[in-house]
């Protein structure tokens, strides 16, 4: 059954809310200014939930089963998060409103800023980026601002491990920076000797992702920001990874100068099919200045009668303001709770377990699936999805008929350096018997491959829809729903 | 803590492993920077966690206990329990990105259709799947049409009545790029209540983009018509900046000729949610489909030939393309672009025409009481939409502050951008606001101004 578009199941007449009717005197609307026509589908309320929740019914998600897309920490989203983003005096505060009438989102963003600076090892930390994306500019255009301050311009490169993910040269190259690449060793860790030769005074930083999109610690971490840091570079850390580090290791601790937070993978707050994000940006101390705001911070110090009173405040050198407002409040509330629940304690236990996981996981299939890198892994590992005497069969395939287990596959073709990668994080939320469940359909789908390589070729089989004709989409571009002709 | 691992689980899963404790697990990390002590709060329970949430929320005052005529870039519409029932479904909130669609046709048909919504509203060929907000997605247009010429045509030229954090966050954007100059509202001191025609002599063979909005930050409506006319004489490309609710009843941006519309979807349905998080609209030519930044759903069929929607050009997008990529944008704001859709579903043709109009019919009257009490007067003559600028007796702050003891937030104090514009209040009025409320306020303003 195809599901019809809104266009499809319109009807002329409908309308899925009424509105009062106009309670004051009316003025002419200038004709000059009023549009034609307005060509929008017309639904009952029951036409329109019944159409969305048969579409909700085709997508997977995390409440339906484990999703282990490798560097997209898809861990369990607590329902407590939704409820205590959705109370009244949060979901319905105005972001222009009187700073006094607003100072219990104000102590909630303080206080996320205080938390994930102590997580992280910073100094200062700006809620404001919408997603990690955005956390990353925000941290190439520190870098800018940091090296152009110090009169220092001749900074144009940015190094890059070979491993890392896309935004990071899409940021560089939007901040106007050349892009170096760094070549990965056999270890699975940056090229020590190669980036040593790439660096000089042409370095604004490197950007590094730890554990890296491997899922592997970066063995020579220390020596990486040494080297960095003696050229003259700043180290960018891309925080998509943070789960594997929380409470067992702070990147400022390291040497890190600037990283940015994905709320979104490490906090636990909902992906919602892409998006909203959140990606707050922390800095070491020299780099505090240069901070996008405005961020919050106590106006007037409290005593043990009246509390503090926050307000904002513009960083003296700020890049500027990256986004509306302050950033996606509803995210920050949903973060702070979580952080909340887990405490000085849990957070570590976090970590602990997602690395628990992914190693178990790996050790129930390595004998089987080969592994690009032979370490033990943080929270996530990459393993390739070929055989050399099934030579048809590749990880899309693989991916494709996890799909008929009713499980979703692991991120497949990234990174780029492993060949037919399949990358695989299973987050602390999954039980064994989850992990035993993907293991066992990861196994059985490597006999299949010898017995019946055509059922992976042809998966997959049980979903809504089969493989795509993707050039076909792309070919023909229909972008808008057919409307029919009385539109 | 929502892992659910037991001890003797733990155990089996360590000998799986072949390794004898957890921390066995974290030997490639510094040994003196390991286990970190954090000074953060001990664990709460959910019971704990919600009372002190609940605490926090209401200490703070909001459009719920307030009568608002605050706007300024978010506006108090009302929204259908529909929309927050169908977003709060799990199968939307917690899925990702459909990088898989055969399972993801909910989301991603959900796409396709808040593209060809946008589409309709703003008049445009086509629609991406979403920005941030509008200041980014302002932003993104300002990039796009840069890579348009190539980085051959360096200037833009941004109307000085923009919202004043759009036209901060796009110079936050464009800090990274050479030989590119941002001009029309002099590095944001130009006086907002410039008629926009006066850009007109800007425009040259070198401009790239015309910026534009409709209505802009101080509610006013022009046809830019002529604007876009002239721009397109020169080559250049035209955005502009809409208020989605207006384009209810208003001419949308397609009909001026412009080359791009973006805009802040949260009117359609977005809770205000303390600035966060909304939604990014962009729509455009079809013409420059390949120049757009962002995700795309498009149509296509599956092996069997059954109608399905996969994402569609990503040859554009930096996991393909990297440093080479129209954009790094990679997560944005789907869940918010499904409210988005499920409220201009639920208005349809009519609905969101009699909110437009409701808006527009309570601000004129709102405007028409203000200027008739004494010391008050409506600013501008220009046709406006839902907000409109008040010149006030005493600073605005003074104002807000008495209004505030009245129950009431008043409107954006417009000196905070614009130091010449001293008194100036902003004022925002939707369907939200009652008669009623619209006679409290003005008998709080002759009183606070006359008490």
């Amino acid at each position: 059954m195809v599901e019809p578009t809104i266009y499809e199941l319109s009807s002329p007449g409908r309308q899925g809310v009424r509105l009062p009717e106009c309670d004051v005197p009316t003025t002419e609307l200038p004709a000059e200014l009023v549009r034609n026509d307005l060509p929008f589908p017309e639904l009952s309320e029951v036409d329109v939930v019944r159409h969305f929740t048969r579409l909700s019914h085709l997508n997977y998600a995390i409440d339906l089963g484990m999703y282990p897309l490798g560097s997209c920490t898809m861990k369990y989203n607590p329902r407590v998060n939704e409820e205590a983003a959705r109370l009244p005096g949060f979901l319905h505060s105005h972001p222009l409103q009187p700073i006094e009438t607003i100072q219990g989102n104000l102590e909630i963003m303080f206080l996320l800023q205080e938390w994930l600076k102590e997580i992280s090892g910073f100094a200062g930390v700006s809620l404001q980026p919408a997603a990690g994306a955005q956390g990353e500019l925000v941290g190439v255009l520190i870098t800018r601002a940091y090296h152009n301050m110090r009169g220092d311009y001749k900074r144009n490169k940015i190094i890059i491990p070979d491993s890392a993910h896309g935004t990071n040269p899409a940021t560089s190259s939007m901040s106007g920076f050349d892009v170096i690449n760094v070549s990965t060793t056999s270890e699975g860790n940056v090229d020590i000797d190669a980036l040593r030769l790439l660096c000089d005074e042409t370095t604004a930083g490197i950007m590094l992702t730890n554990p890296n999109t491997l899922g592997l610690f970066e063995q020579n971490v220390l020596e990486v920001v040494d080297v960095v840091h003696k050229a003259g570079g700043l180290v960018y850390g891309d925080g998509a990874n943070l789960n594997a580090l929380l409470g067992i290791v702070r990147p400022g601790d390291l040497g890190f100068d600037i990283m940015h937070f994905n709320l979104h993978k490490t906090f636990s707050t909902p992906h919602g099919g892409g998006g909203p994000g959140c990606g707050p940006v922390g800095v070491a101390n020299h780099l505090t200045a240069f901070l996008p705001g405005p961020i919050v911070c106590i106006s007037e110090e409290g005593n043990n009668e009246i509390p503090p009173q926050f307000g904002f405040v513009m960083p003296e050198y700020s890049i500027g303001r990256i986004k509306s407002f302050y950033g996606h409040f509803g995210m920050m509330v949903r973060a702070f709770t979580y952080i909340a629940m887990h405490g000085k304690n849990g957070l570590p236990k976090v970590a602990e377990y997602a690395v628990l996981n992914a190693n178990y996981l790996l050790s129930k299939i390595k004998h089987v699936y080969k592994l690009a890198y032979d370490r033990i892994c943080m929270h996530e590992f990459v393993v390739q999805g070929c055989w050399e005497n099934v030579p048809e069969i590749r990880a899309l395939d693989i991916a494709k008929r996890l799909m008929d287990y009713n499980l979703h596959p692991p991120t497949n073709y990234f990174p780029l350096i492993v060949h037919e990668a399949l990358m695989i994080e299973p987050t602390e939320t999954e039980s064994k018997q989850s992990l035993d469940m993907y293991a066992d359909a990861l196994l059985r789908i490597a006999e299949e491959a010898k017995s019946n390589p055509e059922i992976l070729k042809s998966a997959p089989h049980h979903t809504p829809v089969r493989r795509l004709d993707e050039v076909k989409a792309a070919r023909d571009l229909v972008l808008c729903c057919w409307q029919p002709d009385n539109f | 803590m929502f892992a659910p691992h037991t001890q003797s689980e733990i155990e089996e899963m360590l000998k799986s492993i072949g390794v004898k404790s957890v921390s066995d697990l974290f030997v490639d990390i510094p040994d003196r920077y390991r286990y970190p002590s954090l000074n953060l709060p001990d664990a709460m329970t959910e019971m704990e966690i919600m009372a002190e949430m609940d605490y926090l929320a209401q200490s703070n005052d909001s459009t719920k206990n307030l009568v608002c005529f605050l706007g300024a870039g978010a506006y108090n519409h009302f929204i259908p329990a529909a929309v927050n029932a169908i977003i709060q479904r799990g199968e939307f909130f917690t899925a990702y990105t459909p990088y898989q669609p055969e399972i993801s046709q909910g989301t991603l048909q959900a796409i396709f259709e808040y593209q060809s919504l946008i589409s309709s509203l703003t008049g445009m060929d086509i629609s991406n799947a979403s920005h941030y907000d509008g200041a980014t997605a302002s932003a993104e247009a300002v990039i796009m049409a840069y890579h348009n010429f190539r980085g051959k045509r360096s200037k833009v030229i941004l109307s000085p009545s923009i919202h004043p954090q759009y036209r901060q966050v796009i110079r936050t954007y464009t800090q990274g790029y050479n030989n590119f100059y941002l001009v029309g509202d002099h590095d944001g001191t130009a006086d907002p209540f410039n008629n926009p025609f006066d850009l007109v002599p800007l425009i040259d063979q070198n401009t790239a983009l015309v910026l534009l909005q409709y209505p802009d930050f101080l509610g006013r409506i022009f046809d830019f018509s002529s604007i876009v006319t002239k721009a397109h004489e020169s080559g250049a490309l035209v955005a502009i900046i809409c208020n989605p609710i207006a384009l209810g009843i208003l001419h949308p941006p397609g009909d001026y000729g412009a080359d791009i519309a973006v805009g802040e979807g949260q009117p359609l349905g977005l809770s205000l949610s303390f600035g966060g998080p909304y939604l990014g609209f962009f729509a455009t030519k079809r013409e420059l489909v390949r120049k757009i930044s962002g995700r795309l759903v498009g149509e296509t069929i599956d092996n069997d030939g059954k109608r399905a929607y996969v994402l569609t050009l990503t040859a554009r997008e930096q996991h393909i393309r990297r440093e080479k990529a129209t954009s790094n944008i990679c997560t944005n704001q789907g869940l918010m672009a499904l409210a988005s859709t499920v409220y201009m579903c639920l208005l349809g043709k009519q609905g969101l025409k009699q909110v437009a109009n409701l808006c527009f019919q309570k601000a004129h009257f709102a405007a028409q009481k203000i200027n008739s009490l004494p010391g008050f007067s409506v600013c501008s003559s220009a046709p406006f939409f839902n907000e409109f600028v008040v010149c006030c007796p005493q600073p605005v702050d003074e104002i807000n502050a008495q209004l505030l003891e009245k129950g009431i937030i008043g409107g954006y104090n417009l000196e905070k951008d614009f130091p010449g514009l001293k008194n100036n209040m902003l004022i925002a009025v939707t369907e939200m606001n009652s008669r009623e409320e619209i006679d409290l306020l003005c008998h709080a303003l002759e009183e606070i101004t006359h008490g």
